[in-house]
């Protein structure tokens, strides 16, 4: 049985355009230990996603309406505010996107660090603070004690994420979700988050979720890629199968748009159009507006395509026109 | 320009919003210099007051009545023969605690209603902003009348411990109780700015109850300007205090404020002038230095001005 089984999650957003379906029916399931991948382009939903297993949706405007998300026998997406805090922070915990501003500018960095140790394990100020050095220095920072004492403005971008890293593993969570957490970061303090969070996922035998949209990232440090296409995910294999037998026109699409893949002095592959509209129902295929890869005219027109598995555990959405 | 590096010890501690602007605040000269005239007047009404040679401000002494400024009575006496300078003292006394305390009590109402108002959002914020819509929309001076009667009432008993401030407690807390309006209205917004931001979130992932989330995470980020505020409010207060007593309505004897000294005062104004002048004096320069601090205090908390 896995740590985390995510059964057709459905999120949507109550907007005055109408009801925007970020999140239509997304299963995955997360096994102990192994690093998942979330991938796809803005608005797909792959924060949403996982915003919605840790309660951080704004309701409202955001809504729950259906599916669940089991850990541990807990169903996390109706279990009880207070239940779910003693999850989060703790066995789930979660690094974002932008360590500038997910860092309280009033507050010690030891004070936010401290936070998780002392409200879910009840530890002392003195001791808490121990850990914290320690928690510091097991991310790379140099001096942690006298860092330690110091505020977020003090800290450079990748020394703050490296802290939020540190906050988020202290309590050694079982899950960590990352969502995004190397877009905000120069291209060399990215490879040194990267690995960071790849040997403290080892020494401490972390399930990640890796949120991104940077399929580099994905290919060096995730098992297992889902790949989200407008709410849902279109494919499913794990990160060596998908990229070299890679099904759905999406993914192949995505693939082929990777500058490095390609001559030079051709010209780059781009996915044309705009993801669609999803505050309007989708009929049929939701790519097939933007399909220039596979046949357009065999997408599916009436009928959702299902999600199938083709070969063993490499999951698809059944398009026609996307699987040609 | 010459720019210091930080030393080793100030590098160990870290250096807060708080202390960064504290150090932008002793470069403004104005502002400082303000600091240390309330800092001096406080020592000089609560302090000096106490010392044996200054004389008992109510003691009469109907011989010696309109003494110009002497060596006896430094600044003279009044219609009664009381020496003025221990009057000014004693009245200073209650119109610094009107200014602070009131502040005070409107700053605790005030950051708590504000604050819970913004997190809350939605109805419960609606129905908290009307209810400061209507407290609004009746005259300040009546409210602070009544509201001072009704605590008068029922408190006199519980408060006879505190001797001659038995009477003036009452007002305090009838002006701070109605003062924390603007002050509600400012946290608001500041709240529903900040929870937005991606700190609450993180906060929120950390498992953070939402009580510990709004008074530890959120509030400390909007105090800025409340505090600026509140430091020109201290003033405000004073003064309303002053134009109450004036009317009759604030302070009683044997109690006096620098209101009651000025009122009494402009009594003889053609005849005696210094006992309108010294007391106006003492008055109006501390209300300059309370809004020179608050807008000291302004320009050092001010966001946009600041580093990163």
């Amino acid at each position: 049985m896995p740590l985390l089984e995510v059964k057709n999650l459905k999120t949507h957003f109550h907007t005055r355009d109408g009801i925007v379906r970020a999140v239509d029916g997304v299963s995955f399931p997360v096994e102990k230990g192994k690093t998942i991948g979330i991938v796809g382009e803005s608005g797909s939903g792959k924060s949403v996603t996982c915003y919605s297993l840790l309660g951080l949706v704004p309701m409202p405007p955001g809504k729950i309406e259906g599916g669940s998300a089991i850990f541990d026998d807990t169903d996390l997406l109706k279990c009880h505010e207070n239940d779910l805090c003693k999850i989060r922070g703790k066995r789930i915990s979660m690094i974002f996107q932008d360590p500038m501003t997910s860092l309280n500018p009033y507050l010690r960095i030891s004070t936010q660090i401290t936070e998780p140790l002392r409200i879910h394990m009840g530890m002392d100020k003195k001791r808490a603070k121990k850990e914290a050095i320690e928690a510091l220095r097991e991310v790379g920072i140099p001096e942690p004690e006298k860092r330690v004492n110091m505020y977020p403005h003090e800290f450079s971008g990748g020394m703050r994420q490296r802290a939020m890293i540190a906050m988020a593993l202290i309590t050694k969570p079982e899950i960590l979700i990352a969502d995004e957490p190397t877009t905000a970061l120069d291209v060399t303090v990215q490879k040194q988050i990267l690995e960071l969070i790849k040997s403290r996922q080892k020494e401490l035998g972390t399930a990640v979720i890796f949120i991104t949209h940077d399929l580099a990232v994905i290919s060096e440090i995730c098992d297992e890629v889902n790949v989200m296409y407008a709410g849902k995910i279109v494919e499913r294999a794990n990160s060596r199968e998908l990229f070299s037998n890679p099904l759905h026109a999406y993914t192949r699409s995505l693939l082929q748009s990777i500058p490095a893949t390609q001559l030079k002095g051709e010209k780059l592959f781009t996915i044309s159009g705009l993801p669609p509209n999803l505050a309007k129902p989708i009929q049929g295929c939701a790519f097939r507006p933007r399909n220039q890869i596979g046949n357009s005219d065999e997408c599916l027109t009436q009928s959702t395509p299902e999600f199938k598995e083709l070969d063993s555990n490499h999951w698809v959405q059944n398009c026609p026109g996307c699987l040609t | 320009m010459r720019i210091s590096l930080p030393t080793e010890s100030e590098l160990e501690k870290g250096s807060s919003l708080g202390r960064d602007a504290w150090a932008r605040l002793r470069k403004n000269k104005l502002a400082m210099l303000s600091m240390c005239f309330i800092g001096l007047m406080l020592i000089i009404c609560f302090i000096v007051a106490q010392l044996p040679f200054i004389d008992d401000p109510n003691e009469q002494n109907l011989e010696n009545r309109f003494a110009p400024p002497s060596g006896d009575h430094i600044m003279g006496t009044d219609q009664l023969g009381r020496d003025l300078f221990s009057r000014i003292l004693f009245g200073g006394q209650i119109s610094m605690l009107v200014g602070f305390i009131a502040t005070g009590v409107a700053l605790l109402i005030g950051i708590t209603y504000g604050a819970i108002s913004g997190y809350a959002g939605g109805r419960t914020d609606a129905i908290m902003m009307r209810v400061v819509d209507t407290l609004y929309a009746i005259p300040f001076l009546v409210l602070v009348i009544v509201l001072k009667v009704v605590i008068a009432g029922p408190m006199e008993e519980q408060l006879k411990w505190m001797g001659r401030f038995a009477n003036i407690v009452p007002l305090f807390f009838a002006i701070g109780a109605l003062g924390w309006l603007t002050l509600a209205r400012i946290t608001r917004t500041q709240v529903m700015a900040i929870k937005e931001q991606e700190f609450v979130e993180a906060a929120t992932s950390l498992g953070l109850s939402k009580m510990r989330i709004l008074f530890r995470h959120i509030v400390p980020n909007t105090l800025g300007p409340a505090i600026v505020y509140a430091t020109l409010t201290i003033p405000s207060f004073i003064l309303f205090e002053a134009s109450l007593s004036y009317l009759g309505v604030g302070i009683e004897a044997p109690n006096s404020s620098w209101g009651i000294l000025i009122k009494e005062g402009a009594d003889f104004l053609e005849t005696q002038l210094y006992l309108l002048i010294i007391p106006g004096l003492f008055f109006s320069l501390t209300l300059f230095a309370f809004n020179f601090l608050g807008d000291g205090l302004r320009d050092a908390l001010d966001v946009r001005a600041s580093k990163d």
